[in-house]
């Protein structure tokens, strides 16, 4: 009914967005087209070739920053979505007297910059005396995305019904069985969409973990960005299609399971 | 009485283990980095626990708040060319048709998704001496030389804008969709022109979603060391690098601390005044 | 009915929300099998009083008994107290079916006597073939007889049902009255049932209980407080009320004489006292009309306003005080233009009577000079005893 008011958008605003699209996927197109180049040196295109698809997986030094970068982006997610549903959760039903407090600090991760972060975990492990490996990565992770978690899933919380809640008490669940039975259900939506966020945010990361991460534990954007000035072989171009393409696949199949679970 | 025993178990369960977790890695941290910014530096890289202003006082030598002048000159520039190109895009997707708009903005978001040093690569494969741009432009005759476009202000320019986009427009294209199309419609049915309308109705009402879209794009600015070292030659320092640089290589502490706690204060004061005009959660 | 046994007894509940009291004082019995209507304004504490029942709120003072037992401090889990939601509160991610079969799931009954019994329930509301439906594809009506059926398959001791109607339109919501009060009766379930609705209240309910303020106006069957409405409150909020101020001037064998401003009824005696002051209170539709002074009748007005209202016809008549009368009269009945001078007159015996609220006012006043006397007194004490 809106839609009567709405004034279609003209040719020159297409023409505008495509520009703007064309800016945003140009340097994305770049990396998959030079992934099926035949020469080594990421300039002109010279031939179609799969071959950095195979000899990708030989090049131990970029397949050890790739585990590494998967297994801190599943377990921080795993922790974050856990930590950060429950909070939410609780922080939407419950009235307690630091509560405005502990919100403000939810929000410090979200809104101050990330670079902080990561200086003020250098200095801290280093005051605790731990040395950086995949724990302090994993740690540094979680604490950034697991607010961003508890926002996304509370707000869906605030949308819902209070009364759902309490129907299920009312019809005998206790807490547990209200949270598992009919709460849970209810905002896994959300919770896939926090989740997803938290795994994109540790897959991307690159400023805290440039200060988190320890010899070891070097996940692949902070190889690359140790490789962009040298160059990059494309055999690198050939796992960030592969990703990029992994990307679409989790983001294809969580919508459409979320948007089952909406229209349930 | 009974009540709140019963309520104990459930809530320490449920938020208990978030509020410790960010006690212990959020709170206590950056804590840390204050004590630190009042406490002096050792030779060897650490920190003497003697109580010292210094770091603070050298903020304000001529070096560094050149520092500070250009990283927020830099921030400010990014904030004003993602607004600019922004408003315009989130104002098309909001205007678009329904079935169109979820689409378009799923493909606003889906660089965000893909790997930021992927795409910064890719901008570099494109803007190098012996880049795709030059090459082009050299076989068709255009030019001789190479342009050197990277590792100058522009690329970094570019490298920012390009980097924080989406997350510019995502709020102004909230706010702008929100605005009523009815408000719109009496607005010019009382007489107002288009551009009357837009300075008076439009602009106003979506003001938060642009103060949003600012905060979302002026503090990242502050603060992405990566783009000025990877597009811009780590020509320039900023103050992200100058940060980045005292805690690993110049191996001063408190003058990092305090160059955070400057940061943390700039960020505090944005979002307070946001705080004002629009809701936390929008920032988001 | 009276014998019958007390199922909720409530005694001196009072409920304050950040220091305002909502509840003020609540005394409450609640009887086997009964459909009880608290009626009231937005705001007037039924919504509290019922979720105080349920257990989703602690009273701050005052008991809580279900058959006899102390219930406060007991969670909606542990009460065998069930509740329909205002907006039906329907689990979105099961179907019609699991919804219905929750409660039994959670008491760990038989998979295949669960499924018996929602058999049984989803007839009872009239589902058939909607068992596998999600609630999102219901139409508001089905979507409360889901949440009845959810509801009464765990035979609660009492079915509280908060402004269940509510979000209906005006012809399902007449269905749904007639359907649950035969569900009432079939059942033999006791109803608690909020509403803010009076009409629904006089149509539905056994006996009803008008709130106001925090406190209970009035509790009687719905010919008591339609009838004889005992405060003016009352009165005015359940039907529209034609109040009129006067005293008792004279009081012999039986019958008194009703002096006020527009001069003397003779009525029946109803235990008042000489010089007593009353309200005598007419019913729109008792009120008549006449453009010629009737009996001892001498109410003069002028006709200020006629509304058609599909079955009646109002007529608002302004009098020589400025009072405004509504009368209702049956579409046959002649009506008389705007502007007309009319008399209007009733039949004595189809009015009723209320005291004035004068006592309760000056009641409240006491109290409030006690309250300062004793901080007065507690301030000079402390002043004059010396500290140590």
């Amino acid at each position: 009914m809106k839609k009567r008011f709405r004034s279609q958008p003209g040719p020159l605003a297409v023409f505008y967005a495509i520009l703007v699209y064309i800016f945003l996927y140009l340097p994305v197109a770049v990396v998959i087209v030079f992934s099926f180049n035949t020469s080594e040196r990421n300039i002109v295109f010279q031939g179609f070739t799969l071959s950095w698809y195979k000899t990708m997986f030989s090049n131990s030094e970029l397949m050890w920053a790739f585990r590494n970068t998967l297994i801190v982006a599943a377990v921080s997610t795993a922790v974050s979505t856990v930590l950060g549903t429950l909070c939410a959760v609780g922080m939407q039903r419950f009235e307690f007297k630091l509560k405005k407090a502990f919100n403000s600090a939810l929000y410090i991760p979200i809104v101050i910059p990330e670079l902080v972060f990561g200086v003020a975990f250098l200095a801290f492990f280093s005051l605790v005396h731990v040395d950086m490996s995949m724990a302090t990565l994993i740690i540094s992770h979680v604490t950034f995305s697991m607010p961003f978690v508890e926002v996304t899933v509370r707000s869906r919380l605030s949308g819902m019904d209070p009364s759902i809640r309490e129907a299920a008490m009312d019809l005998g669940a206790g807490e547990v069985h209200t949270f598992f039975r009919v709460i849970l259900p209810t905002i896994s939506p959300a919770v896939i969409s926090g989740a997803m966020l938290a795994l994109t945010l540790s897959l991307d990361d690159v400023v805290v973990s440039y200060f988190t991460a320890g010899p070891n534990s070097e996940t692949l954007p902070l190889m690359i960005m140790g490789m962009v000035k040298k160059g990059i072989s494309p055999d690198v171009n050939a796992l960030s299609t592969l990703m990029i393409l992994g990307t679409f696949f989790i983001l294809f199949f969580s919508t459409r399971i979320q948007r089952k679970l909406e229209n349930s | 009485m009974k009540k709140k025993n019963k309520e104990a178990l459930p809530r320490g369960f449920m938020i208990g283990p978030a509020m410790a977790w960010l006690a212990l890695f959020l709170l206590l941290p950056l804590g840390y980095i204050v004590v630190i910014s009042f406490l002096q530096k050792n030779a060897y890289g650490g920190v003497i626990l003697h109580f010292s202003l210094a770091s603070y006082r050298s903020l304000l030598h001529a070096a560094y708040l050149k520092v500070f002048a250009e990283s927020f000159l830099l921030a400010f520039e990014t904030t004003v060319l993602c607004l600019l190109v922004g408003y315009p895009m989130a104002y098309i997707i909001a205007k678009s048709p329904e079935h169109l708009r979820a689409v378009m903005v799923l493909f606003m978001m889906l660089p965000f998704w893909i790997n930021s040093m992927i795409r910064i690569y890719g901008w570099s494969t494109l803007l190098r001496n012996q880049g795709v741009i030059n090459w082009i432009l050299i076989h068709l005759g255009v030019i001789s030389q190479p342009l050197g476009m990277l590792y100058t202000d522009g690329t970094v320019l570019l490298g920012m804008v390009y980097d924080l986009l989406p997350f510019a427009v995502l709020p102004m294209y909230t706010s702008i969709e929100k605005l009523d199309p009815f408000l719109l419609e009496a607005a010019s049915d009382l007489g107002a022109g288009k551009m009357h309308t837009f300075l008076k109705v439009t602009l106003p009402l979506t003001s938060p979603g642009l103060f949003a879209a600012t905060i979302q794009t002026f503090i990242p600015a502050l603060g992405l060391f990566y783009i000025s070292d990877m597009m811009g030659g780590a020509k320039k320092m900023y103050i992200g690098n100058l940060i980045k640089n005292q805690f690993l290589s110049a191996r001063n502490w408190p003058l990092g601390a305090a160059l955070s706690i400057l940061l943390i204060a700039v960020t505090l004061f944005l979002v307070g005044l946001y705080s004002r005009v629009g809701k936390m959660e929008d920032i988001v | 009915m009276e014998d019958k046994k007390i199922i909720v007894r409530l005694r001196g509940v009072v409920k304050r929300f950040d220091g305002d009291v909502v509840v003020n004082h609540l005394d409450l019995d609640i009887r086997e099998g009964e459909f009880l209507t608290v009626l009231g304004p937005s705001g007037c504490g039924k919504t509290t009083t019922l979720r105080m029942l349920a257990g989703f709120e602690t009273p701050d003072e005052g008991t809580v008994e279900l058959e006899g037992k102390d219930v406060v401090g007991i969670p909606p889990n542990e009460r065998d107290v069930n509740t329909v939601f205002q907006n039906y509160a329907l689990f979105p991610h099961m179907t019609i079916e699991d919804n219905i079969a929750f409660g039994l799931v959670e008491k760990k009954v038989p998979k295949k006597e669960i499924r018996e019994r929602v058999q049984e329930m989803v007839k009872l509301v009239r589902l058939e073939g909607m068992e596998k439906r999600k609630p999102s594809q219901l139409s508001g009506g089905q979507k409360q007889r889901v949440a009845i059926a959810r509801a009464l398959i765990n035979n609660p001791k009492i079915l509280l049902l908060d402004e269940p109607l509510g979000a209906l339109d005006l012809k399902l919501r007449k269905q749904m009255q007639q359907e649950l009060k035969y569900l009432q009766k079939k059942l033999g379930i006791t109803f608690l049932y909020v509403t803010h609705d009076q009409e629904e209240a006089l149509l539905m309910s056994d006996r009803i209980v008008v709130m106001h303020d925090g406190r209970v106006e009035q509790i009687g069957t719905p010919e008591e407080v339609y009838n004889h409405p005992k405060t003016k409150y009352v009165a005015e909020f359940i039907g529209a009320s034609n109040l009129l101020e006067g005293y008792v001037t004279e009081i012999e064998g039986g019958r008194m004489t009703f002096s006020f401003e527009f001069g003397k009824i003779n009525l029946k005696s109803r235990g008042f006292k000489m010089e007593e002051m009353f309200y005598l209170c007419v019913r729109p539709e008792n009120l008549r009309m006449s453009q010629c002074p009737v009996e001892h009748f001498h109410i003069r007005g002028r006709v200020t306003e006629v509304v058609f209202a599909g079955s009646v016809n109002r007529t608002f008549v302004r009098l020589v005080n400025g009072q405004v009368l509504r009368a209702e009269s049956q579409p046959d009945v002649e009506i008389y233009p705007v502007g007309t001078l009319v008399y209007v007159y009733w039949n004595p015996d189809k009015c009723s009577f209320l005291h004035t609220q004068e006592d309760q006012i000056y009641d409240v006043i006491e109290e409030e000079i006690d309250k300062t006397l004793e901080e007065e007194a507690n301030v000079s004490i402390d002043d004059v005893l010396p500290s140590e």
